[in-house]
Order: C-alpha cells, then structure tokens, then sequence
C-alpha cells in the first residue's frame, strides 16, 4: 500500500477512534421521501440537547463517542426511513422523528432494543432485529452493493479504511495493463448495462488500438423506467465507481474520464461530484494517481434528459455537447469513440464491480453465479410485490425466489398478500415478459435471451392478475416511441405506428389483419434500427404477444378486456339482483348516465356513459359491474 | 417572448451572469450542455436572447443551440412555474396508478387545452419517465422534494397545502 491510502485511513481511524456506538439513517432517495432528513435533524438536536458528543455530517467533531451518518440506499425503501445502530447490529423500520428520544434513552444509552420499531416478518410474526434475521435481507448475496447503505459515501476516509482503493493501488502500481484486462476476461465479469458483453474483451480491443489520447466513460444515464440500481450504487458508494474506472483507465491506456449521470438524479450528481473532486485532493486519481506517475482524470458530467443517451455513441454526442443521436457501429467505440480516439463505456454497476474483482480475485468470483454469467446482479424489484427495494443476488437465482423469498410475495388488486403474480417485466423497454411458468428458470444472461427477454438494466417489475398485458404492451411502445431520437426511419415511423395499431387493440377496432401486421412490423423495427433503442423497442409486443396471445384475441375478437383495464371495452351495468335502488350511484354520476326510481333496480345508458367508475366507487353492493 | 416582461429583469444584469456562466466553462463549446444547464439553473428557463447571446460568444450558429436545447426534455424554452410538479410514471408507477394522480392534479390546478403550467405561473405539471424511486410507487416530486406512496387525494392534499401556503403568503 502507498502512502497515501495508509495515511486517508489511518486519519479515519483516529477520526473514530472515540466512537462506541454509531447511528446509520439511510438517506437514499426513498427514505428520504419518507422523512429520513427529519430523523437526522432530530437526531441531531436532541444529541446536543442532551450533551452527548456526536459527530455530525455536516459540521464534524472529531474524536466524538456517538457517530451519526447519513447513508445511501439500504435498498428496503418500503420500510423506511430505515435506522441502523452500530455495532449493535439493530435495525429499526419505519422511523418518525417522535421515536429519536426514545432511540437515544434506550439503545445509544443502555443499549437496548425497542421491539415496537423492529421489523416484523408478515410470514412468521417474528420481530427482527436486524438485517441478518430480515428475509429481504438473508437471501441477498451482497458483493457490489457490500457497503452501500453502510457507509457514510461522502467520507473518502471511511472507503479506503475498509479497503477501497487497495484494488486500484495494485493495478496502478503493480500490473500490465495487459494483465488487468485478462483478469477481468478471466473473472468473466459481463456489462451490467444489459447487453452483457464480456467487460475485459471490451478492455482488450481498446488497448491494441494506438492512439495518443484513449478515454474511459461511465454510463450513469440509467433511464430505464423501474430501475435505480445505478442511481444507488452511484449515491451510497461513489468511490467504487471511481476506484473501476481507475482501474479501467491504466488497462486501456485511458488518461481521462467522464462519468454521465443522468440530470433526474440531482444526489447522484452531487455525491459523485464530490468523490471525484476528494480523490483528486488525496491524489488518488489526477497527474500522479497513487504516486504510481499514471495520469487519469475524471469529471463528471449531468445529463439533460433524454433515454436514447444510455446508448453509447448518442452518450459520446451529448458529451461533446450535441444532440444525442446514435451513430451506425462500426466503428465501434473502442475503435473511434469519443473525439474520434478509442473509448470504453461501461455502466455503472459493471465499474463499482472491478474493484470487488481484484479484491477477491478472479477464480474466487468465478465461484459465484453461473458458469456463463458469474457474479451478482442488482435488481430493483418493484410494483405488487410485499417487500419492493433494491436488491442484489447471485446469476443464477430464479425468479420464484426473488419473487417469494425476497419480495415476500405477490400483493393482488385487492392488497391482500397472495401467491399468484401474471407477469414479471423485466429489463424495462427492452426487456421481455416472464411468467408463472418461469418461476424457475435461473436468471442470466443466456437463459433470458433464450426466450427473448434481456437482463437490461435490472428492472424487475411484479404486476398482479389485474393487470391488462395489452396496456403494459402500450405503455412501453408510449415510452420509446416518446424517447425515440428520430434518426432512422424504422424506429421513428415504426413505433408510433405499433403504438396506433396497440390503440386500436385497446379500444376495439382492431381486427385479426392487426395483430398480425403489428408483429410484421415489429420484426422489422427490431431489423432495421439503428441503434439499441428501436431494435429493443419491439421487445414488449414481442414478447407478450407469443405469451399472451389469448389476451390479445380477447381484444380483438371479443372486443374484452379480461382485466377490465382497457376503459373503451368496459360496458358498465348494474346486476338488477344485487341493486336496491339506494340512488347514491345517480347522484354519482357525472353525466347523468344513470336512471331508475327510489328502492328498484337502476340503469346505465350506455350511450351517455364515459366509464369513469364514480358510480362503481360509490356502491355499497358491488352492483357495478363491468367497470 | 412576451412572457419575459413578467420577470422584471432588466437585460443588462441577465446577460452579466451569462457571460460569468461562460467564463466559468472557457467558452468550450464541448460545455455547451453544462452551459445550458447553468443558464436554465439561472433564469428558470432558456430566455431566447440569452441562447443568442451564448451562440454568437461560443461561434455556434443559433439553430445548433436551439437544436440541442429542444433534444433535450431538461430543457425547456418557456417559463416554467414557481413549483414544478414531477409525477413519475414509470413502469412501477404506471401499474400503481400514476396516472390517476396526474388526472386529479390537473383538474386541481384547472389546467386545460394541453397546458402545463398555470396562468398565474406558481405551478408546472410534468410527466416525468422514471424518478427511481420505484420501491415508494406511485411517487411525485415538487420541486425537489419527492412524495411516495401517493394517492390521488393524498396528491391534491399537497398541492392545496401549497396553494394555501402561496396565496397566504401574497395577501
């Protein structure tokens, strides 16, 4: 180890020395939704209040015995804000600021738990008390995300003394470049950012290119509806992303760097900003990175909100200041990238990995996942799903127990906790539908592509059986026909056609000749497209045309939607036996639709009727039906 | 643009802080969207004669600005208002009912033919593609501060909190 890392963690260490306990309050984005500044104001208060010397984030007493720190994203965001007492190994959920007294009384000063703030596991009725006895936890196998959500990701101190940077160190200072990148080929480290392309092979090509300037980017343009893996790893542990891009930089020769960050994620921007500008204080990246004499420097850049960025040579234009627009591959990038010179771009998620690469070494990685994807990969798992988060687990892992083991379970229309989910989305606009009958299928890079999903980002998104797969279908085409760039013809004239032929499925006109056309023109959207987004596009109809295509006839040729979603084929009646002719549905309805005399059944006039459900929502009888 | 007399800027200090904004990038037109960004950080918006002067001091031709500034959903070439209200409609929101939240926002704020932002210029309401906070759906942001698990009532309530506050305030 040189110097400099001795030196960072030998000052945090005498930083903490003092320190006996320490309190964690998750200050990622959800928690902070659900009020985790307030806590830490409190927090805050009442330790001065009381006189017990803590350090505080923002103003920093050293040598203090009680630590208060925000971190990032502990990824159980719908139990937050989430409360950590260190060493204790406590976690309380679903903490107010009206809790902080009692925190401070019975578990900094007598360290002992409050069982009220404890999560109760809904399966057993057990309270946790901590992350090892939450299931969400315990099936999770955490390599990338290992110290988001522990440490403080604005202290540079905090990630060298738990051994950051020492990967980077030995590369810089002790490896080939060539070395480096036949580690990663040999750890069979794959892009996280869903394409799945061996990492060190990328590596490779980039380093027989020769040229006098080479560079490095980082894709933190996560624009995946239903996916914040790379926005977490980005806020909760920033230097991880920084320390693999070092590493990157002297496997290919690079000298400079930008990360991308997409401009939604304002604490992203903020918290990697300040990782790269004390890295380069410490001298841990800049002229004389590691005092190893290798030059690489690093900004940052903020997007300006356009999906198509994620792919990479649009990426490249929007950081030499133009239109984001895709150029045709080849060249490719690490032939002629950005300013022409070779370029790697890898995600987020793929860089924050290197590091764990070298820590653990290749053979050892190899041992987790599948012999063809190994490692982890972090999901966000969301929509009707009991316990919805960030999460991250081995390739390999199916989707029964991430689904039910992780997730707790499916959530239904009505809200109950019940087994049955209809489809499971995964890789966003993309990606493709899963279902029951891939609960065991081992989630990787092959198996998904074998039939036609994708890793994608990670999103995973659980609809229940309420869901209508032909408005899900929709609402994906709505979202790339929205963010298609307009370059190509196929993607810019093919999805808004897909979209109409989609609409005219959802609201009763289309007829067989459309689904068979909208699959025809799906096809060749995913031909002759550019770039990733439009030959991605059709992925969704795709997908669930060929695994739902009785839901589809329904709409087409019975003109039914069977979850009743679709509101043009709703046809709203009353059920004359269940009807008592209370009124409360006439008063209710907004258009004068309903008709019928005190205590007999009433009726809806179709013609009149907008089908908005005010009636439905106010019935005590559930007479409504079909709405 | 019309609306720009409504500011009460006067030109002249507009275009100090552009020239601050372009110094502080070295007039490298590589910043162009950092610059951008600056200025919208500035002015709320990209005030057209600011995007002229910025192409004739970067030696870009005006369409090219105009080009990148209309790419971009960040940006936006109209006023926007006082509180800008953000509601995702991501996948997991979509399926937890976004859209019901925006439908009720909208009659809240009596916004009509399309409209975005109110005539009194205190609210702008936007669809936004994913917040990433997916694990707290349906979610909304006001300005910066984000709302989870939300329902349509529940949005309205923010809202009029807001809208008390404001007309309180200005009495």
């Amino acid at each position: 180890m040189t110097g400099i890392l001795e030196q960072i963690a030998a000052d945090y260490t005498t930083r903490t020395a003092k320190q006996t306990k320490r309190i964690i309050v998750c200050a990622g984005t959800g928690c902070m939704a659900n009020g985790a500044a307030a806590i830490i104001r409190e927090l805050k208060l009442q330790l001065t209040v009381k006189t017990v010397e803590a350090q505080l984030i923002a103003d920093r007493h050293d040598n203090a015995t009680i630590g208060i720190d925000g971190s990032g994203c502990q990824g159980f965001c719908q139990m937050g804000p989430l409360v950590d007492i260190e060493p204790l190994g406590i976690m309380y959920v679903r903490v107010q600021p009206e809790d902080v007294e009692e925190i401070i009384e019975t578990t900094i000063k007598k360290g002992q738990v409050i069982e009220r703030l404890l999560y109760v596991d809904p399966a057993t009725g057990n309270r946790c008390r901590g992350k090892n006895d939450i299931p969400f936890y315990r099936k999770q196998h955490r390599l990338t995300l290992e110290l988001c959500g522990r440490i403080n990701p604005e202290d540079i101190g905090e990630y060298v003394a738990r051994g950051g940077y020492v990967s980077a160190n030995n590369c810089l200072n002790h490896m080939t470049p060539d070395r480096i990148g036949s580690t990663v080929l040999d750890a069979g480290l794959r892009g996280r950012g869903g394409g799945g392309f061996p990492t060190g092979k990328k590596w490779q090509l980039a380093l027989v290119e020769k040229a006098d300037q080479k560079y490095v980017i980082c894709n933190g343009d996560e624009g995946d509806p239903g996916a914040f893996m790379d926005r977490s790893v980005m806020e909760g542990n920033p230097h991880s992303v920084v320390e693999g891009m070092l590493i990157a930089a002297k496997a290919i020769g690079a000298h400079a760097g930008f990360v991308y960050v997409r401009a939604e994620y304002p604490l992203a921007v903020q918290r990697m900003r300040r990782a790269v500008s004390d890295a380069h204080r410490h001298g841990i990246i800049g002229p004389d990175a590691l005092g190893s004499g290798y030059t690489f420097t690093l900004e940052v850049m903020e997007g300006a909100g356009a999906f198509v960025c994620g792919e990479e040579t649009a990426l490249m234009a929007s950081v030499m200041g133009h239109r984001g627009m895709p150029t045709p591959k080849p060249p490719f990038p690490s032939q002629r990238g950005l300013r022409n010179s070779p370029t790697i771009i890898n995600n987020v998620e793929t860089f924050a990995t290197v590091p764990v690469i070298f820590r653990m070494g290749a053979t050892e990685f190899r041992k987790i996942g599948t012999k063809d994807s190994p490692g982890t990969k972090t999901f966000a798992l969301t929509g009707h799903v009991a316990n919805t988060g960030l999460i991250e687990v081995p390739f390999g892992t199916t989707l029964g127990e991430i689904v039910n083991d992780i997730g707790g379970g499916v959530i239904d229309p009505e809200g109950k906790r019940s087994g049955e989910f209809k489809v499971v989305q995964i890789g966003g606009p993309s990606g493709g539908c899963l279902t029951r009958e891939h609960c065991n299928l081992p989630l990787d890079f092959d198996s998904l592509k074998s039939i036609g999903a994708m890793v994608g980002s990670g999103g995973l998104v659980v609809m229940h059986t309420g869901t209508c797969i032909v408005q899900v279908a929709r609402y994906f085409m709505q979202f790339t026909q929205n963010e298609s760039c307009g370059k190509c013809v196929p993607c810019r004239e093919g999805t808004r056609q897909m979209l109409l032929m989609l609409d005219d499925i959802a609201e009763g006109r289309a007829t067989m000749e459309t689904l068979d056309e909208l699959e025809r023109l799906a096809r060749a959207v995913r031909t002759a497209s550019l770039c990733g987004l439009g030959k991605t596009a059709p992925n969704p109809v795709l997908s669930t045309i060929r695994t739902f295509r009785d839901e589809y006839l329904a709409h087409v040729v019975d003109k039914k939607c069977p979850a009743g979603e679709c509101k043009a084929l709703r046809r709203p009646e009353i059920d004359t036996d269940r009807c008592i002719g209370c009124g409360a549905c006439l008063r209710a309805c907004p258009v004068g639709a309903i008709t019928g005399t005190r205590k007999l059944p009433h009726l809806i006039d179709a013609g009149k009727c907008i089908k908005c459900g005010a009636c439905a929502a106010k019935c005590k009888f559930n007479a409504i039906i079909g709405v | 643009m019309s609306t720009t007399a409504t500011r009460n800027e006067t030109p002249l200090r507009r275009f100090e802080k552009v020239v601050s904004i372009l110094d502080e990038h070295h007039y490298d037109r590589e910043k162009l969207i950092p610059i951008l960004h600056a200025v919208q950080q500035e002015y709320h918006y990209l005030p057209e004669p600011v995007m002229m002067y910025v192409a004739n001091a970067l030696n870009i031709s005006p369409a090219k600005i105009y080009g990148v500034a209309t790419f971009y959903s960040h940006f936006t070439l109209t006023p926007k208002g006082k509180h800008v209200i953000r509601i995702c409609d991501g996948t997991a929101c979509h399926v937890k009912g976004s859209m019901k939240l925006h439908d009720m926002l909208h009659e809240v704020l009596k916004l009509e033919n399309g409209k975005k932002t109110t005539d009194d210029l205190l609210f702008t309401l936007e669809t936004v593609s994913c917040l990433g906070a997916c694990g707290l759906a349906p979610v909304m942001m006001v300005n910066d501060q984000v709302y989870g698990q939300l329902t349509a009532e529940k949005a309205a309530a923010i809202i009029n909190e807001i809208q008390r506050n404001e007309h309180g305030g200005a009495v």
